[in-house]
């Protein structure tokens, strides 16, 4: 054996006990995972929202020539507009409902494992499904709401729940409510269960009401989980498509169009790759935000020691 | 099986004898030269075509096709697609450069790419000589510069389904023929509670015919012939105020209604008057418990407006050949065999009225006289205008219609958001952002 066979042998050998060079190596699989199917999509949103990329031709570089257009587009300001109150109005519904949810389910309750398990139902079941049970609800001429309130005598016709604009509004966010509370329940419950009964016995011991308990000892300890839960769940919110798509495919007259829908009608059906790109690229300073916010804002130490600040 | 010219030449001369095509109308004496395309060794083709609507096309179709690969030993492979798929995966196709050979498009897709299919114009001349020429609004779809680079196949008809016993309720004996009329009717309906419903909401089929057929029967339209966007005109402001009156006799909710509310509505009674393709009937038909709404249903043509004559939009389907294609020639042969008299009758008749010929000899198929509901239907291709009339075909027309700028326009004008002059001001706004690149 030649000496440099050996060296070569020792150098490898050498890597192996060489701790950096061995984590790079575990992590690379994971990397170009990430890379093929994370980066690289994300990087050619980006790129085609500079382009003028249609379905079926390639663009050239046309800088921020879409994002000028759009400046100038009142529908997409509308969906601006839409995104941000769909997501704040139903991420507040979420989480005070879904908050709400699991301090019930945290107690001691009869049938306890049942009721949690039906919880998560609305969760189970495909967006898409749910979505269609919600047409029916939400029909202008068969929805089961307008018939048990007509019938019960209350209304004289039925409500136009998606042809209105506020009506529709509202409509497609206590669906997205509906279906999103499991994720936030349930999460928060598990958040609730790891929090030691002892601390709940101390504060009582201590003289202090179920609302001091509450706000003392259960909330600042649950803030890491509200944190990620949250984020989730805003992220999930500001990028629902299926839902609005099945319901009013954006109407009336664009008032439930978001970010996410308006991209999909312009780029696909449109065909205007470049301009749908461009539209989901602007939705990326909102996300990144909501994220800050929760990592940076929700996650100081101070405020989960149960500090003023 | 060898693939021999003589034998499908032969083939398709005996089938032409057996059925008799003087019958129905055909002109040879006008025929151009007939074309010959000889398939080339070994091929195959695949066809991409819309999920049907009625199971009779899909059945005649594959019939059809199975007879051309008897006749000249060529393997065709049919697959199908939901109809809202087939614009992004023809144009991914057409981009790519692989995948099927072939693809039944939609409106003004073949326009999105003409570069990248196959010139059928020799096929185009010699079909349209033979079969009585092809329809204005269809060629339209499928010719660019008097080239074909598609082959119209079919319009999908669209008309007014009406309750006879509530129209007469009414108080009118005969369905109204022109606007004013139509809207004095919708008014005694209302009277009755019976109201008519059109969709307002973004139902891209009965949406964007209705409002189409607003905007054309008051002379209005969305481009010029040179793409200059001129909807805000004092035709589209006629037209939008005519909506409004209307839309005041509508069941309420309609700026929701999706493609299929309208189908609802009608089949549960809740409506008397809507506007739809063939399917609705069939669907009434279908359902013993609807008998007696079945023989109470009419169809009759939307009524004519202030612009003097029929004009609609009604969806459209036309057969692209991709230049990607390995046997041109073969997919040709395909196409032609395909458009013979055998088949395409066989094809219609299969398709139970609701695919309306392309050329002009197939309207003697005897489905439009089978039931008389049915005749409403045939003219869809004779009455149709292209989408962006009266502007060229391409991307701003399609994109225009994808964003649902007129759809929009009326609703936002009906339901009071806007005034109809702010509604015209925005549509021509948005319209621009498509026309003005």
């Amino acid at each position: 054996m030649s000496t440099t066979s050996i060296m070569k042998r020792r150098s490898f050998a050498g890597l192996l006990q060489n701790n950096t060079a061995l984590g790079v190596m575990f992590m690379l699989p994971a990397g170009v995972f990430l890379l093929c199917f994370l980066t690289y999509p994300l990087g050619l949103g980006v790129w085609l929202g500079f382009t003028d990329t249609r379905i079926g031709r390639d663009g050239v570089f046309i800088g921020l020539e879409n994002y000028r257009l759009l400046f100038d587009d009142s529908v997409f300001w509308l969906s601006v507009f839409n995104t941000i109150l769909y997501t704040s109005v139903a991420s507040v519904l979420k989480f005070g409902l879904g908050l709400w949810l699991a301090l019930i389910l945290n107690e001691k309750l009869p049938l306890k494992s049942f009721f949690r398990a039906i919880v998560l139902l609305p969760w189970v079941v495909p967006t898409v499904l749910s979505a269609l049970a919600f047409w029916w609800i939400f029909d202008s001429q068969f929805s089961i709401l307008s018939w048990s309130l007509i019938q019960l005598g209350l209304i004289d016709q039925p409500i136009n729940f998606l042809g209105d604009s506020n009506n529709a509004r509202a409509s497609v966010i206590a669906a997205n409510v509906w279906r999103g509370i499991p994720f936030v329940a349930i999460s928060l419950l598990a958040g609730l269960q790891t929090i030691s009964p002892s601390l709940q016995e101390a504060a009582s011991l201590d003289g202090a009401t179920s609302w001091q308990r509450f706000r003392y000892v259960t909330l600042p300890m649950l803030t890491p989980i509200i944190a990620v839960v949250m984020t989730f769940s805003v992220l999930f919110t500001f990028t629902d498509f299926q839902l609005i798509y099945v319901l009013t495919k954006g109407g009336p007259v664009n008032a439930t169009h978001l970010m996410a829908t308006l991209s999909f009608q312009r780029g696909i059906p449109g065909g205007q790759l470049g301009e749908g790109a461009a539209i989901a690229v602007a939705m990326i300073p909102f996300l990144l935000a909501s994220i800050l916010f929760s990592f940076f804002g929700l996650q100081r130490r101070k405020w989960q020691q149960g500090g003023s600040e | 099986m060898t693939i021999n010219r003589r034998d499908l030449l032969a083939a398709s001369a005996g089938l032409v004898a057996a059925t008799g095509l003087s019958a129905l109308g055909t002109r040879p004496a006008f025929a151009q030269a007939e074309p010959t395309y000889t398939p080339e060794a070994g091929a195959s083709l695949r066809l991409l075509r819309w999920a049907p609507f009625v199971q009779g096309d899909e059945d005649a179709w594959l019939a059809n096709t199975k007879k051309f690969t008897e006749a000249t030993g060529v393997e065709v492979r049919v697959d199908k697609e939901s109809w809202e798929d087939i614009r992004p995966k023809a144009a991914v196709a057409a981009n790519v450069g692989s995948g099927p050979d072939m693809v039944l498009c939609w409106f003004d897709d073949a326009h999105q790419y003409p570069d990248k299919l196959v010139d059928l114009t020799e096929l185009g001349n010699y079909l349209g000589g033979k079969y009585g020429g092809w329809y204005d609004g269809l060629k339209g779809y499928a010719t660019r510069d008097d080239k074909f680079i598609a082959m119209p196949l079919a319009a999908i008809g669209n008309a007014i389904c009406y309750r006879d016993s509530h129209m007469k309720a009414a108080g009118f004996s005969e369905f109204p023929k022109d606007t004013a009329g139509f809207l004095e009717l919708c008014k005694a309906l209302k009277a009755k509670g019976t109201p008519a419903g059109f969709p307002h909401g973004k139902a891209v089929g009965d949406g964007n015919n209705y409002a189409h057929w607003l905007l054309w029967s008051h002379g209005g339209m969305m481009v010029d012939e040179s793409s200059k966007v001129v909807i805000n005109s004092p035709e589209t402001i006629a037209a939008i105020n005519y909506a409004k009156a209307l839309y005041e006799t509508f069941i309420p909710g309609t700026e929701s209604w999706l493609d299929i509310n309208n189908n609802r509505a009608f089949l549960a009674g809740q409506v008397s008057l809507t506007a739809n393709g063939v399917s609705l009937y069939y669907a009434a038909k279908k359902d013993p418990a609807l008998a007696e709404l079945t023989a109470d249903l009419r169809t009759t043509n939307f009524p004519v407006g202030p612009v003097g004559k029929s004009v609609e939009l009604c969806q459209t389907t036309s057969a692209i050949v991709f230049s990607h294609t390995k046997y041109p020639e073969a997919a040709k042969a395909y196409l032609k065999f395909m458009y013979e008299a055998e088949q395409m009758n066989a094809w219609i008749g299969g398709s139970s009225a609701y695919c309306c010929q392309a050329l002009k000899a197939f309207a003697s198929n005897p489905v439009w006289t089978a039931d008389p509901l049915h005749a409403p239907y045939a003219r869809a291709s004779e009455t149709l205008r292209p989408n962006g009339y009266a502007g060229p075909l391409g991307y701003a027309s399609a994109g225009t219609m994808a964003d649902y700028v007129l759809v929009d326009m009326f609703a936002a004008a009906v339901t009071g958001q806007m005034t109809p002059e702010e509604a015209a001001e925005q549509a021509e706004k948005r319209a621009n952002r498509y026309y003005s690149v």
